[in-house]
């Protein structure tokens, strides 16, 4: 598949909505479902990892080479999870938009 | 060919999903049904028959455990009526969006309340919209053909998708009528071996029933609503092949005596014995009155229905199923439907009869033709109800 589901026809459905590739919901970013971004301060951040630890959608890792945290935002629900864990207050959770 | 048995109903369509050779049976016994399933049973506890029976603990899971079986692979059968079809029906709804194509003999019973075992079409008519292939049979000769027939069609690749076969409770299950069996030899050469579209394998691992976000369930259901009717010219397949073998033929609408008939009644299931033996006397009298059988309900054959009532005055359609509060009743509303667009058209009027196993016969069949003809009756009336 791999096609957006909004562009799927109803010719192009496999019989009884079989999904006869595994693993494709990676192709649906539920990251367009966020209403809230969290928003990173780096130099607040001790690199404890709890927010990529508690991230129920692998949103959030670890980017060795420039000593941070990275989102990524076509995942990221804007659940503010990682902002609840954090324990030094680096992440802030702001209205999408603002 | 093969042998003619004097055999009630219920045990030959137990006989007839045998010869299918099912591998799965899953049901819960509910009357009318009974004897399908303790006959089902037997078979399988004897060693007659090698499937796997799966005695469950509601039509729930009776549905669930026949979506399970054919998805894999397997093919199933199931049984139940009216409370047990209530408990099931939200996964029979699943196996039809699922396209999962087992084979379910549903003795039409009343739904309760207040509570009724006895025979109507209501059972059926509550799932109406469940996307399956749904039939209803006059005889038992017509069940046992309908059962190893559903197999074949539902099965077909190009088809995939579960089939009712509709048998009125009581007046057809537990009678006892001569039936031609079919040999091992005559299903082997109807019915290929299952094939499914989808299966669940760990060599090839597939989601089946997933989550249709509002982006892609308006487009499920259209594919669905396409291979339904789309299902129409294997299912007539599938009769001429079994005329072949049998001399039996069947047909989405069959017609007695309508060439001239001003007059035609229209029914499905026993109602229309009863109706062919009023459309005699009418007859006799010198009315020209002629009878439709509607044995396919879905998917609806909406043209060979316009051809044949177009030609009348007048249609009686008898519904056995009350709507209450609606403007009619489900088999009328559908004629209706489908007759408005024509530039000529019958006047349809709507008989509610046989509810609850009223008993109907072929005098009260007369007197519902000529009520219809006689009195302006506007939506629908129901028949024999006192007060």
């Amino acid at each position: 598949m791999t096609k957006p589901m909004d562009h799927i026809t109803w010719q192009e459905i496999e019989p009884g909505g079989v999904i006869s590739e595994p693993g494709n919901a990676s192709s649906y970013h539920t990251g367009t479902w966020r209403s809230q971004r969290p928003v990173y301060d780096v130099d607040k951040c001790i690199r404890c990892w709890r927010c990529f630890i508690m991230c129920p959608d692998a949103a959030i890792s670890p980017d060795y080479e420039n000593n941070r945290m990275v989102w990524n935002f076509d995942y990221c629900k804007g659940c503010g999870i990682c902002a609840f864990e954090c324990p030094v207050d680096a992440i802030e959770m702001q209205e999408e938009g603002e | 060919m093969g042998r003619k048995v004097g055999i009630e109903v219920s045990i030959a369509a137990a006989d007839a999903a045998a010869l299918c050779d099912v591998d799965v049976v899953a049901a819960y016994p509910i009357t009318p049904q009974t004897h399908v399933v303790e006959h089902l049973a037997e078979l399988v506890a004897s060693g007659h028959l090698d499937a796997e029976f799966v005695p469950v603990e509601s039509e729930h899971s009776a549905m669930s455990v026949c979506c399970g079986s054919v998805a894999v692979g397997a093919r199933t059968f199931t049984a139940t009526a009216a409370q047990g079809l209530a408990l099931m029906a939200e996964i029979v709804y699943i196996a039809g969006s699922m396209r999962l194509p087992l084979v379910m003999f549903l003795s039409n019973r009343a739904l309760s309340g207040p509570l009724s075992i006895w025979n109507d079409h209501s059972d059926a008519m509550m799932v109406r919209d469940c996307g399956w292939i749904q039939v209803f049979c006059e005889d038992g000769q017509e069940v046992f053909d309908a059962i190893i027939h559903a197999f074949r069609v539902g099965e077909d690749p190009q088809v995939s998708l579960p089939v009712m076969v509709n048998v009125d409770g009581f007046v057809l299950t537990h009678v006892i009528e001569p039936i031609e069996y079919w040999t091992k030899e005559m299903v082997q050469k109807y019915l290929p071996p299952f094939q499914p579209v989808s299966r669940l394998t760990p060599e090839k691992p597939v989601s089946m029933g997933a989550f249709g976000m509002p982006e892609i369930y308006l487009e499920q259901k259209m594919a669905h609503n396409v291979a339904l009717l789309n299902s129409r010219p294997i299912i007539e397949k599938g009769w001429t092949e079994l005329a072949e073998l049998t001399g039996r033929k069947y047909s989405a609408v069959e017609t007695y005596k309508v060439d001239d008939a001003e007059t035609i009644i229209l029914g499905m299931g026993t109602i229309c014995s009863t109706s062919s033996l009023a459309v005699d006397k009418m007859r006799a009298e010198g009315k020209k009155v002629g009878l439709v059988k509607l044995r396919l309900w879905r998917p609806l054959p909406s043209d060979d229905l316009r051809r044949v009532l177009a030609k009348a005055k007048d249609v009686v359609v008898l519904d056995r199923a009350i709507c209450p509060g609606g403007g009619n009743a489900p088999v009328t509303s559908e004629i209706r439907a489908i007759m408005y667009t024509e530039p000529e058209r019958p006047r349809i009027h709507c008989m509610i009869a046989g509810i609850g196993q009223r008993d109907v016969t072929p005098d009260d069949v007369c007197a519902m033709v000529d009520m219809a003809l006689s009195q302006s009756i506007k939506d629908y009336h129901i028949y024999g109800v006192r007060g």
